[in-house]
């Protein structure tokens, strides 16, 4: 019998133990769906099992993070395989920074939800499908293999269709229709140009296509594919003009569903078009920088002038997402390191206080009985901690200090300034300025204007029902995911040195892959 | 589509499918087949006994709620993913144990136990799907 050399195509070392923290998040999150999945009649237990569970993936995200600043960046591969063939997960600072807010999201929407979502709703599997949803994002954040990211899209989106129309009412179906259809074609388009990318490098790893493409110039139509990518990315992160599923289906869910949403999902999209657009083809982004510069400043202004529009808080607050999506592209499209780095903090940004804000959104429904911002207001006289946590976060979102928003669109504006783009300084200052005066108005109008009359019970029962607590929890519990986020808004608008070091770093290890390549090709960098 | 025939002779095709089924299952080991087919064809063993004797029958049978089923496969693909930590080989790496039986040796491996996974939840899923489908509201 001939023995075969192994190393030639395995890797033969053991790989150290901190390294499990890779796939930590995924296994934790798949494993405690599984097992929710099982237990789904069960109602009384699914919280029970859910929020320590959501406690630990917040702990393993954190350690992930610590590993990979302290260590750089981890790469394990599956089944052994060498990459480009095994699997890679290939976690940076972007990945793990990112991974650690979105379970930070899932936390708050996981304890919120134990008072939100009724028997009914758990039945039909609320918390599985929270869990899978965060195998999807979790798993979008830390692969390294394009294909691969293309698989987290699709369960995240499964997901995400479940949560959706949990309750069956005609507005969710509606909703859901309009959200499913528009995202199955933008995955569709992802499909089509990962296999159009495949045509042309022959592999799917992420550090082998950055690596091939610095020496691809005109052999082949690049700047076809990445434009497919763009196209597919931008309707997954809701940028104009392929942003109207969001406001079309984000208000028709529970609150607790819109905010993991508004949260979570359009920040995938937008990580995507960074690790595309921005590590593996720069060269073809610098051509599309106009185009995306474009799409920025109109997805901002158009999303701010959209808030400013509406009446109902939730629709106000997708416009407000919208918005927030564009000043993310605004870094895209400028691929300054500054310009990254406000990047990368203004979605660590996004996701806490959309998350915050919907969340805040659904405890003043239950103090007023109602979303609309026309309705009686006067939830500053009867909810005081409300009203002010509440404005904190509103400030938060215009981008006003001390609080986290204001240091990522400070930034923004300067990297536009830096190279000369004074048109988008301008549209990020009409941007803030806009929120400003839309998210004032909900204020005063909702809360700060004293209630008329005490609201009469025959007419707000029915919509009592749509937006009361059906688990009575302790006041303290009902508040605790609104404070911790909020808690998270203020320190990092008065701390944000350690934030911004990470999102410089993440910023670096962008526009110069080495590491990320070195990380899953421990000989490249060598020669 | 309550014939007498079709009724008398659903439960025997039915039983058949399924042992069918695992064989496929076991086959896909080496060749063509494995957990997502045989998963396949016990679906639709499930579906035809419950269009022939109505979707209660097939629920008493099944003991578990399909959706129970996909959750149970989900774990033990998993845990077929996660055995690779104790030998100290990345995640998902395919580990065997060769087990002398009758003077052959059975393979059992991690990959098997990935496929078995991948069988109950495609079993567990699309026959929770084809029995809501034949579900009448009224009945």
């Amino acid at each position: 019998m001939t023995t075969i050399d192994l190393s030639a195509a395995m890797i033969t070392q053991a790989p150290p133990l901190a390294d499990w923290l890779v796939v930590a998040p995924l296994v934790l999150c798949m494993v405690l769906g599984a097992v929710l999945l099982m237990v789904r009649k069960d109602t009384q237990i699914q919280p029970v099992i859910a929020i320590p569970g959501l406690v630990a993936l917040v702990l393993v995200d954190a350690a992930l993070l610590a590993h990979v600043w302290m260590n750089g960046t981890v790469t394990m591969t599956m089944g052994r395989w060498l990459p480009p063939f095994g699997i890679a997960f290939t976690v940076d600072i972007l990945g793990a920074l990112l991974t650690l807010t979105g379970g930070i999201a899932a936390l708050a929407g996981g304890i919120f939800g134990a008072g939100d979502v009724n028997d009914s709703g758990r039945r039909y599997g609320f918390y599985p499908f929270l869990f899978l949803m965060m195998v999807g994002v979790s798993g979008a954040f830390l692969t390294g293999d394009i294909f691969n990211l293309y698989v987290w899209f699709e369960v995240l989106l499964i997901s995400s269709f479940g949560l959706l129309i949990l309750g069956s009412e005609r507005g969710q179906i509606d909703g859901a229709t309009k959200y499913a259809f528009l995202n199955l074609v933008a995955t569709t388009l992802f499909l089509i140009a990962t296999g159009y990318l495949y045509g042309i490098f022959g592999t799917l790893n992420m550090a082998d296509i950055a690596l091939k493409a610095q020496t691809m110039d005109d052999k082949a139509p690049m700047v076809t594919l990445v434009s497919m990518y763009l196209l597919a990315f931008g309707m997954k992160a809701a940028a104009f003009p392929a942003n109207f599923w969001l406001p079309a289906s984000y208000h028709t869910p529970r609150v607790v569903v819109s905010a993991l949403f508004g949260g979570l999902l359009t920040k995938v999209g937008v990580y995507a078009l960074i690790r595309v657009l921005l590590m593996l083809f720069p060269a073809e982004r610098d051509l599309l920088g106009w185009v995306i510069a474009l799409i920025a400043a109109a997805t901002m202004v158009l999303g701010a002038m959209g808030a400013l529009a509406q009446t109902d808080v939730r629709r106000m607050l997708g416009y407000l997402v919208i918005s927030g999506i564009g000043v993310m592209l605004a870094g895209i499209a400028l691929a300054s390191p500054a310009g990254v780095a406000a990047t990368v903090f203004y979605a660590v940004h996004s996701m806490i206080v959309m998350t915050a804000l919907y969340l805040a959104s659904g405890m003043a429904a239950r103090a007023s009985g109602s979303f609309s911002i026309a309705e009686p207001g006067g939830i500053y006289q009867s909810h005081v901690v409300l009203a002010g946590i509440t404005l904190a976060l509103f400030f938060a979102v215009s981008g006003l200090p001390p609080f986290s928003g204001f240091w990522p669109k400070a930034l923004m504006v300067k990297a536009s300034l830096d190279v000369g783009a004074w048109w988008l300084a301008a549209a990020i200052l009409l941007t803030g300025f806009l929120t400003t005066i839309a998210v004032g108005r909900v204020w005063l109008l909702a809360y700060w204007r004293p209630a008329p009359a005490p609201p009469e019970e025959a007419s707000t029962g029915a919509k009592a029902a749509a937006v009361t607590p059906v688990h009575a929890l302790s006041p303290l519990l009902d508040f605790l995911p609104l404070v911790m986020l909020t808690a998270l808004v203020v320190l990092i608008g008065i701390f944000p040195q350690k934030l911004l070091e990470l999102s410089q770093i993440a910023s670096e290890q962008l526009l110069n892959p080495a590491e990320y390549i070195r990380s899953v090709f421990p000989t490249e960098g060598l020669q | 589509m309550r014939t007498l025939i079709f009724r008398t002779v659903a439960p025997y095709l039915a039983s058949l499918m399924i042992l069918f089924s695992i064989f496929v299952l076991l086959r896909g080991h080496n060749e063509p087949g494995g957990g997502f087919i045989g998963g396949l064809i016990a679906a639709s063993a499930f579906a035809i006994y419950g269009i022939a004797c109505g979707v209660s029958p097939v629920r008493r049978a099944l003991h578990f709620h399909p959706m129970a089923i996909s959750g149970t496969g989900l774990l033990a693909s998993t845990a077929a993913g996660m055995l690779s930590i104790f030998f100290k080989v990345p995640f998902m790496t395919g580990l065997w144990l060769d087990i002398p039986l009758f003077g052959d040796s059975i393979a059992v491996s991690t990959v098997m136990l990935f496929d078995i996974g991948v069988y109950l939840v495609v079993v567990g899923s699309i026959t929770s799907i084809a029995l809501a489908l034949e579900e009448r509201p009224n009945s």
